[in-house]
């Protein structure tokens, strides 16, 4: 009885949500069609950018469309994305299908935005791959601490503190790569103290985390009161240059966007595929999924469960630790008081609409990442939206993932619970 | 029995099992729901005077003392002695106490050597008081509201807009509707978590966190509108709410009769909670959603009332701010009011009286921690450190216990539900 109760009630909602998602994919193909399309004056063109500035081996054309018909283009795809929607439903891409549709809203967008002018759309993309590199450190920290089990809420608190430690450890050594070292390894520690607190102690992992979160907060402010705003010679640790890669880096669009950047780009698409490669592909990571799925069998099995979970939470604290560093050695150049603005949550979003998965959580990133570096952009051509509400952008967008994603993406089955050994 | 599929088909989906495994799966859910042993159960069972007042007490004694040692070790003259530790060995003792004494006495002093130094404290303690009530009101229910923030900006929004527009009105009828207002903004922004978990499952961390985010970029936007602007100023400040709360306690102090609503306001929630039939269904779902739903409650209407509640009573707060304290709405109205609100929650057992008494705490902690500045250098944000440390011995009594050598007391604390679904 419960049991036919419960899986209708499954797929009522299913369903509906479904539904919900063929709607707004509609309202988006409506607004790209009418908004755009209809509110832009016929014979107008969009003019996009793709040549990096200096010297370029090969010269691209830049892309002009014309404005009006580019929006009912992607109106019209959006439309029938919808429809299959509607009719026959993505099922398990749903999630894929969503990315790609807001993918073709914002482009719509764009090309509405840069009507009668240009857009540097080369500069766009590389922005959106910097901003998603904390965004997706912080996700590949909470695949792995959640594969094995441990919700990670504290990853906004780790990123601080890497982004502290590289900035102050960093300028005292007066080298980069201690510097980054050093936000890894307050990153580990940070990552232990939540298996101590989650593993250990048994303590409600999301108060664990939060409590690090706060933690992290309160010691970065107070450190950074009353050590580096007095002495700036502690907080100037420089940043990584980008490093072009030979021959790729001269491939059109490709090579400015992915192969002309700093060593945290190329770490993080190294990581993507590692940790993805690591969690699928091999022995340890069938181990640390058994624990995050059923630790009673992993155990059985001679599985140290126990261990698996610390020794991931210490790796995803590295993880977050060297994301963190990612602010201060590989962007800014110094350290500011809650820089990090909610990456690590945005980070544990993306991570859900990317499924607990490294590529998947990547990509969700990359969407963050170009609503993040929207607003710089859109700032300088003057879109009539005030610049506070493309702030609140990549909250929002945060928001509706978890709200919309949640449900269709299913944690590991243990995830957040203590294990007991019996 | 009707009814309660009824409630079985809204309420969000149980969390996904493959069919062949849903007997066990439930068998499981039912366990581990026994097990969960919340703070909301725990303080309906009554637990021991050990876990309401000694692990608090001990938590904050052992906070300080963690954070002399962060002062100690972050303070240059000790340092020095530490330094040539061997050398005098006694005196880098006696160097380590006296900064710690100086540090502690001046905090303390500046918090409760005057008459004045106490209506100060009493005044900051105030928006903590609700804060922390708002915290506490969502545990009791099993919600972890980390919006308060968010939300008391919410209602600083609407009460603000309320008290610089209604003028010509009598003054106490002012006063109402400001407090009103800051009602049902916060109430309107922390409906929005609440319905998100109720339709989604989107877990509330998430939700309320990058609400706050949201809160502040629009109270920033509004502040540059014509209707909140104060005419003759530059920076974003809004017009002054021109009525105050009455000063009951003399002309001489700037505390004021919001005191006491605040009071008034933890007793009525006291009584809500311990005494009316509602209350008492908030922890039932509190305390295990499963058994409240079998009962005929409803979770999901719950999650909205409980969390629009605890968000109008952190938009009182920011009424009382306005009519008591800063008259004008600025960006940085609240200054980690809500944060402060996880701590006090935590170490008030999620109790009213106990809320109140964590508050006046922190109140002490916040007033002084300025003249602690102003006598030592050592930043405000010191405050910070410790209330992170409260949090983390409060969250984690079995480490308060390891120190003390305390017997193990009965119950977990603080378990809230466990993982990302509802």
């Amino acid at each position: 009885m419960t049991v036919t109760v419960g899986a209708l009630a499954r797929g009522g909602v299913s369903a509906r949500r479904e539904r919900a998602v063929g709607i707004f994919l509609l309202l988006l193909a409506a607004a790209v069609a009418f908004g755009f399309g209809l509110g832009t004056g016929a014979g107008l063109d969009s003019r996009f950018g793709l040549n990096p500035g200096g010297e370029v081996l090969f010269k691209v054309p830049d892309l002009v469309v014309p404005t009006r018909v580019t929006a009912y283009v992607l109106g019209g795809v959006l439309a029938f994305l919808a429809g299959v929607q509607l009719t026959r439903g993505f099922g398990r891409r749903t999630n894929v299908v969503l990315g790609v549709s807001v993918l073709l809203f914002i482009l719509a967008f764009l090309t509405w935005a840069a009507r009668g002018g240009g857009f540097n759309l080369l500069g766009m993309l590389q922005s959106t791959l910097r901003a998603s590199v904390p965004i997706t450190f912080g996700a590949l920290s909470g695949v792995l601490c959640e594969r094995a089990g441990v919700i990670n809420i504290a990853i906004e608190g780790m990123l601080l503190s890497g982004a502290f430690m590289g900035a102050l450890v960093g300028s005292v050594a007066d080298n980069l790569w201690v510097g980054l070292l050093a936000g890894a390894m307050v990153g580990a520690v940070l990552g232990w103290m939540l298996g101590v607190l989650a593993i250990r102690y048994r303590v409600d992992q999301i108060i664990a985390g939060t409590v690090i979160y706060l933690l992290a907060i309160g010691m970065t402010s107070f450190l950074s009161a009353r050590f580096l705003q007095r002495n700036q010679e502690l907080n100037s640790p420089g940043r990584f240059q980008p490093i072009r890669v030979p021959f790729l880096s001269d491939v059109p669009v490709l090579g400015p966007v992915v192969f002309h950047q700093n060593v945290f780009v190329y770490l993080m698409l190294f990581l993507v595929l590692a940790i993805h490669v690591g969690l699928f592909y091999t022995r340890w990571g069938l181990r640390v999924r058994a624990v995050g799925e059923h630790p009673r069998a992993a155990d059985t099995v001679g599985i140290r469960v126990l261990f698996t979970r610390y020794r991931n939470v210490v790796l995803g604290g590295i993880v977050a630790g060297i994301g963190g560093a990612y602010f201060t050695l590989g962007s800014v150049g110094r350290f500011d008081e809650l820089m990090t603005g909610g990456r690590g949550f945005i980070g544990l979003a993306a991570m859900i609409f990317g499924r607990w998965n490294p590529i998947g959580a990547f990509g969700a990133a990359l969407v963050f990442g170009f609503a993040d570096s929207l607003q710089v952009r859109l700032s300088i051509l003057q879109v009539p939206i005030p610049s506070e509400f493309l702030l609140m952008a990549p909250y929002l967008a945060t928001i509706l993932v978890v709200a919309g994603a949640v449900h269709r993406a299913r944690p590991p089955a243990a995830d957040g619970k203590p294990y007991v050994k019996e | 029995m009707p009814d309660r599929e009824e409630v079985r088909l809204e309420g969000p989906a149980p969390p996904v099992a493959p069919p062949e495994e849903e007997g066990r799966a439930a068998g499981e859910e039912v366990a581990a729901a026994a097990e969960r042993v919340t703070l909301a159960a725990a303080a309906v069972r009554g637990v021991g005077w050990q876990e309401r007042f000694v692990v608090p007490v001990l938590a904050v004694v052992v906070a300080l003392a963690v954070g002399a040692l962060v002062i100690v070790f972050t303070s240059e003259e000790p340092l020095r002695e530490w330094a040539g530790f061997f050398r005098d060995p006694l005196e880098a003792l006696r160097a380590s106490g006296r900064v710690v004494a100086d540090a502690y006495l001046a905090l303390f002093r500046g918090a409760l050597g005057s008459a004045n130094a106490l209506s100060e404290t009493l005044l900051v303690a105030i928006p903590l008081v609700y804060t922390g009530l708002s915290v506490a009101f969502g545990f009791r229910a099993g919600l972890f509201n980390i919006g308060a923030e968010g939300q008391l900006t919410a209602g600083a929004i609407l009460a603000s807009a309320a008290g610089f527009s209604l003028t010509g009105l009598p003054g106490p009828l002012v006063v109402g509707a400001v407090v009103l207002a800051g009602f049902v903004g916060g109430a309107l922004w922390g409906a929005v978590p609440g319905l998100l978990k109720a339709k989604t499952g989107a877990h509330e961390v998430i939700t309320t966190i990058m609400l706050n985010f949201v809160a502040g970029f629009l109270a920033l936007y509004l502040l540059q509108t014509a209707f909140f602007r104060r005419p003759d100023r530059l920076d974003p400040i809004s017009k002054p709410v021109l009525e105050a709360f009455p000063r009951v306690f003399g002309t001489g102090v700037r505390l004021h009769a919001g005191f006491l609503v605040a009071l008034l306001v933890a007793a009525l929630v006291a009584w809500v909670l311990n005494r009316t039939t509602v209350g008492f269904e908030f922890q039932a779902v509190g305390a295990n959603p499963d058994a409240a739903r079998a009962a005929g409650m409803s979770p999901t209407r719950t999650f909205v009332v409980v969390m629009a509640l605890a968000g109008g009573i952190a938009g009182m707060g920011a009424a009382n701010q306005l009519l008591g304290v800063t008259p004008s709405l600025t960006p940085g109205f609240s200054s980690g009011f809500g944060f402060d609100g996880i701590a006090i929650a935590l170490l008030g057992r999620a109790r009213p009286a106990g809320v109140v008494a964590a508050a006046l705490l922190f109140g002490i902690l916040r007033n002084g921690s300025r003249s602690l500045q102003a006598a030592t250098q050592i930043p405000v944000d010191i405050v910070t450190v410790i209330t992170a440390l409260v949090i983390l011995f409060v969250a984690a009594p079995s480490l308060v216990r390891a120190i003390f050598r305390l017997r193990r007391g009965a119950g977990r604390p603080a378990g809230l539900g466990v993982g990302w679904g509802p």
